[in-house]
């Protein structure tokens, strides 16, 4: 680890100018990245700004038709919220999934939506959710955050305060994780929201987190697993690593793609 | 809770077996100490810079920046060590006379040439970590690339990039054993013939401690101490005196604290401990290196990467008649301590496993390539001679349209004393009935419904039968010490180590029961050449077998010498005296019963006396631990998962001195046997030598969620190989968990008409397999 300077603002407003202050400056914001990067000597930020203290910045609520969820509101907390379980239990299910308890009780929402780890698992919700990621000067729909491999919308100095989910009929997730490294090789997460059928994949594509088109289509007949029998996605555009070649990486979407549809049907 | 034994123990009082280990309060309280809990006060810290590349010259190597840079105190490099005329890290194996060696020069670090990503180029010695980091990033080297070769297959082709220039063809030795042309001959007659190209998969070691080690040097006395987290001190401290600093053994002690794992994968000699040695003898401080992660894995030695060739030749009844083993052994880029034995001479007696088969031969050649050396861990040999007749066995079953049960019943040594064709002689043992049991456990003749079961869940069920049979000495000489203090405390030191098998509990138990004093008077020494002069280390689970016989014979002379000196104290005649309960009892004629305790013995003394016991146990014997393991699978044949539902182990390690701490062996060996055959592979980019597996983002190692149950039965036959009649443990799981599980995969798969999968069954793997059946069928 290189030597950083450490900065713990009370207001988002002071994490922002903090931000735009020092160049090059990250977010601390759960950490579960960036610190075993820095560790490696991967990543050396000369300033850490740590949210742990900004108040307000974590929570779990219902506004109308969506549910909102503040950026440093912990995985376990999503996992184990009532209120998530009543209103997209799929999405309590994922953040149940995601890395190992330590990684729970440490990792936020909001890290994990910016830091856009191509194998994460809630760029894949935020994308299939049609969720909107609000900032301290804007609000992104999902579609247009997630640009490329660790890549957001995010400019320099705009700080996430929090998501909005858009309460959805039906959603699952489903995750082929990576045999080592345990993240998603390959993530599904399908939502079904009147006629509005998404289905966005994380841990496969080149470029991250994309949706499933053609599955998208061929659930919009019917959202069953059926509908998926035949479909293939093509391996263009697909990761291939040791642990999963692209054609692979394809066949895993459609079976997951099956589990998925299964799983939310069955909610 | 233990495993039921089927015969009962005899040496160990029934409330001494399955003690908890001593060691373990330690341990889980967060009391043991390790190389990098204690760095001595005063020291520097090392680190190294290392090769990214696989193979590359070193045009030059520009120290400028990183000797200015602040709290550095050396940056050492190849040159430095050429200039000071020191030596090469050695490899003293012989292979035989008709099986010459070629080991090429291995400095410590690297000069002229890199040969694989990993390899040491230059050493920064600074006044903390941080600084020694900071300085290696400043360090400029010049390198130009050139191809590297990884595979074996094409490291033997004409045209490959070629590794050392005094090994044409990249190859190191050629190595042929047992009798080709009997076992050619019973082959040409044999009805069927199976042949199979197996590949026996690289794998790196994780221990949960990385490796370490620090060097002190003593100008007053002309010796250097090493610290290390390592095992095999004796053969370590040999390697580095006379191969690499050519001074007598006494100028070099090695010392070892509570070691965090190894498996055999610390028992080696590192560049890092030539290094931190040359640099505190240099700077005049101790210097102390702890390995990164990545620099276990890309620097630490590696096992297997066996590609191997075997036939089976079997009558018309299935019984087997000849095996032909051929094999290329990847040694890496260099030759580390014991590289080229596992392949050989390791193999050698383990070869045809469990069964009776009357002709073998193997011819085994050691390639060069530019990765990370191999060498003897994770049991080294035998998994990969088990392995491939296991393979075979279940081949040669579906081939011939037979239980792969029955074959094995009809194969399996029936007689001992068995010598088999390898001339290794099985003393005892009762393969047929540990078969029956093994079957018995897993409830074999359920599993049509439990098969059912799993179908109409859409999953394919399989269940593996593994035999092994284990061949366990090593060095074929053991010593340990006894001796007694004046207030009775005494001191076991013994020349094998535990890293991690609970010997403090075990081995004291041995001499304490023996001695019959308590367990608590005895403080076991182990890895450390001052106060243990000679030893053989632990490896091939020997520790118990050699080292046991050793505590044996060290309990009888300290009872010898204590009545000898009881009897000169009072007078009486030695007849009279008796070793009974701890302690000497006179009887002499006529007189009162007089008792002397050992301490008061010790007490008495003169002060250039001692009381201490020496047992040298020479023993040429192998012990043959050897078993049957039943494991039981289930694929999802849309993604290729494998899932391990069961494993059932029927061993026989002959006696038991401490079944709880036998079965938590057998544990951690099937654990890393699962892994090996489920997991982990430590692949390499071939042509750029590039690591792929360099972290656990990328190597798969077994976690405790991968594992079910297992269910342990010991058979105690026991050998009169050593006078405890213990075979050994160590390493059986690792033998025999591969085969067993790949059987299971194997079954599962065989109605979708795989016959073969090369380990480590991943899910592509899996998954690659039923496509390519399907789209053949």
């Amino acid at each position: 680890m290189y030597a950083f300077s450490y900065h713990q603002p009370k207001t988002v407003r002071q994490a922002a100018s903090l931000l735009a202050k020092n160049e090059d400056g990250k977010i601390l914001a759960g950490g579960q990245t960036l610190l075993p990067t820095m560790k490696q000597r991967l990543a050396a930020p000369p300033a850490l700004i740590d949210l742990g203290k900004v108040e307000g910045l974590s929570g779990i609520e219902l506004k109308g038709r969506s549910l909102v969820i503040g950026a440093t509101t912990k995985h376990v907390q999503v996992a184990t919220s009532e209120i998530v379980k009543q209103a997209i239990p799929g999405l309590a299910e994922m953040a149940g999934m995601i890395g190992d308890p330590a990684v729970r009780n440490r990792g936020t929402i909001g890290g994990s939506v910016a830091n856009n780890d191509p194998a994460a698992d809630y760029p894949a919700a935020c994308l299939a959710l049609g969720a909107t990621i609000i900032t301290n000067t804007r609000k992104i729909p999902a579609e247009q955050f997630f640009t490329g491999l660790f890549e957001t919308a995010l400019e320099p100095g705009e700080v996430i305060v929090k998501i909005s989910f858009p309460i959805v009929s039906k959603a699952a997730y489903a995750k082929f994780r990576n045999p080592a490294s345990r993240y998603a090789m390959v993530g599904v997460f399908v939502a079904k929201r009147g006629s509005d059928i998404r289905v966005a994949v994380t841990g496969a594509g080149s470029n991250g987190v994309f949706r499933a088109t053609a599955l998208e289509e061929a659930l919009k007949k019917r959202f069953s697993p059926k509908s998926l029998e035949g479909v293939s996605v093509s391996a263009d555009g697909l990761n291939g690593d040791i642990h999963a070649s692209p054609e692979y990486r394809a066949h895993l979407i459609g079976v997951m793609a099956k589990r998925a549809v299964t799983a939310a049907i069955g909610k | 809770m233990h495993s039921p034994c089927v015969s009962p123990p005899a040496a160990i009082p029934a409330d001494h077996r399955s003690e908890r280990r001593r060691e373990d309060e330690r341990f889980l309280t967060g009391q043991g100490r390790y190389l990098d809990d204690d760095p001595p006060e005063g020291c520097l810290f090392a680190a190294v810079l290392r090769s990214p590349h696989g193979h590359a010259r070193i045009l030059s190597v520009d120290v400028a920046a990183a000797t200015e840079s602040p709290g550095v105190r050396a940056v050492l490099t190849g040159e430095h060590w050429a200039a000071d005329g020191l030596g090469a890290l050695p490899c003293f194996m012989s292979l035989g006379p008709d099986a010459p060696l070629v080991v090429p020069p291995r400095p410590p670090l690297g000069y002229e040439r890199v040969r694989h990503v990993g390899d040491p180029v230059a050493l920064v010695v600074a006044e903390s970590r941080q600084a020694a980091q900071d300085a290696l990033e400043l360090i400029v080297v010049d390198y130009e690339v050139e191809p590297a070769v990884t595979d074996m297959r094409r490291a033997v082709a004409e045209g490959a990039p070629q590794v050392w220039p005094e090994a044409p063809g990249n190859q190191a030795f050629r190595y042929r054993r047992g009798d080709p042309d009997s076992a050619a001959a019973a082959m040409a007659g044999a009805a069927h013939v199976v042949e199979l190209e197996l590949v026996n998969n690289r794998i790196a070691a994780a221990a949960l401690e990385p490796r370490g080690a620090t060097g002190s040097w003593d100008a007053s006395s002309g010796r250097w101490l090493l610290r290390i987290s390592g095992a095999s001190v004796h053969q370590i401290r040999r390697e580095l005196a006379e191969g690499v600093f050519r001074v007598p053994l006494a100028a070099i002690d090695v010392v070892c604290p509570d070691v965090g794992g190894g498996f055999g994968m610390k028992n080696v000699t590192y560049p890092e401990y030539a290094l931190v040695l040359w640099a505190a003898k240099r700077l005049g401080a101790p210097v102390h290196w702890t390995a990164e992660r990545i620099e276990d894995f890309t620097a630490g030695v590696h096992a297997r990467d066996n590609l191997t060739t075997a036939r089976l030749g079997l009558d018309a009844e299935g019984r087997f008649l000849a095996l032909q083993v051929e094999t290329l052994v990847n040694l890496g880029a260099y030759v580390s301590s014991l590289g080229p034995g596992p392949a050989t001479t390791a193999a050698t007696p383990a070869m045809g496993g469990l069964y009776d088969i009357p002709a073998v031969s193997m011819d085994v050649r050691g390639v060069f390539t530019n990765t990370a050396p191999v060498d003897a861990y994770r049991g080294a040999g035998k998994p990969e001679a088990n392995f491939l007749i296991e393979r075979l066995v279940d081949l040669a079953a579906a081939r011939l349209g037979l239980d792969a049960v029955e074959l094995r019943r009809r194969n399996l040594m029936r007689s001992f004393p068995h010598r088999n064709a390898m001339g290794a002689v099985i003393d005892c043992g009762a393969p047929l009935a540990n078969l029956d049991r093994a079957l018995l456990a897993a409830d074999h003749a359920g599993f049509p419904a439990r098969r059912s079961a799993s179908e109409a869940q859409g999953r394919l069920r399989g269940l593996g039968v593994g035999c092994f049979l284990e061949t366990s000495r090593g060095q074929p000489n053991e010593e340990a010490w006894l001796r007694v203090r004046s207030d009775g405390s005494m001191e076991l030191a013994i020349g094998t180590q535990s890293n991690g098998q609970g010997h403090e509990t075990s081995f004291v138990r041995l001499a304490a029961d023996r001695l019959g004093v308590p367990a608590e008077t005895l403080r076991l020494v182990q890895g450390d050449t001052r106060v243990v002069p000679r030893g053989g280390g632990h490896g091939g689970a020997r520790s118990l077998h050699m080292g046991g016989g050793a505590i044996v014979l060290a309990v009888e002379d300290l009872v010898a010498k204590a009545r000898e000196h009881a009897a000169r104290l009072t007078q009486a005649a030695p007849a009279d005296v008796s070793f009974e309960g701890g302690a000497c009892v006179i009887r002499s004629h006529g007189g009162p019963e007089r008792r002397m305790e050992l301490a008061e013995i010790a007490a008495a003394l003169a002060p250039e006396e001692a009381l201490e016991g020496h047992g040298h146990h020479l023993c040429d014997a192998y012990t043959f631990p050897n078993g049957c393991h039943v494991a039981e699978v289930e694929v999802d044949p849309e993604t290729g998962a494998v899932a391990l539902l069961s494993y059932v182990a029927v061993d026989d390690y002959g006696r038991l001195v401490n079944p709880l701490l036998t079965e938590g062996q057998l544990h951690g060996g099937v654990a890393q046997g699962v892994g090996q055959a489920l997991m982990e592979e430590a692949r390499y980019e071939d042509e750029t030598g590039q690591m792929l597996a360099a972290t656990f983002m990328d190597y798969q190692a077994p976690r405790a969620a991968d594992l079910p149950p297992f269910a342990v039965t010991f058979v105690e036959i026991p050998t009169n190989a050593n006078p405890i009649g213990a075979k050994g443990v160590g390493q059986a799981g690792a033998i025999a968990a591969p085969h067993t599980v790949i059987n299971a995969v194997l079954d599962a798969l065989r109605p979708l008409g795989v016959t073969h999968l090369d380990m480590p069954a991943t899910p592509e793997r899996v998954w690659s397999a039923i496509r390519r059946a399907k789209s053949h069928a």
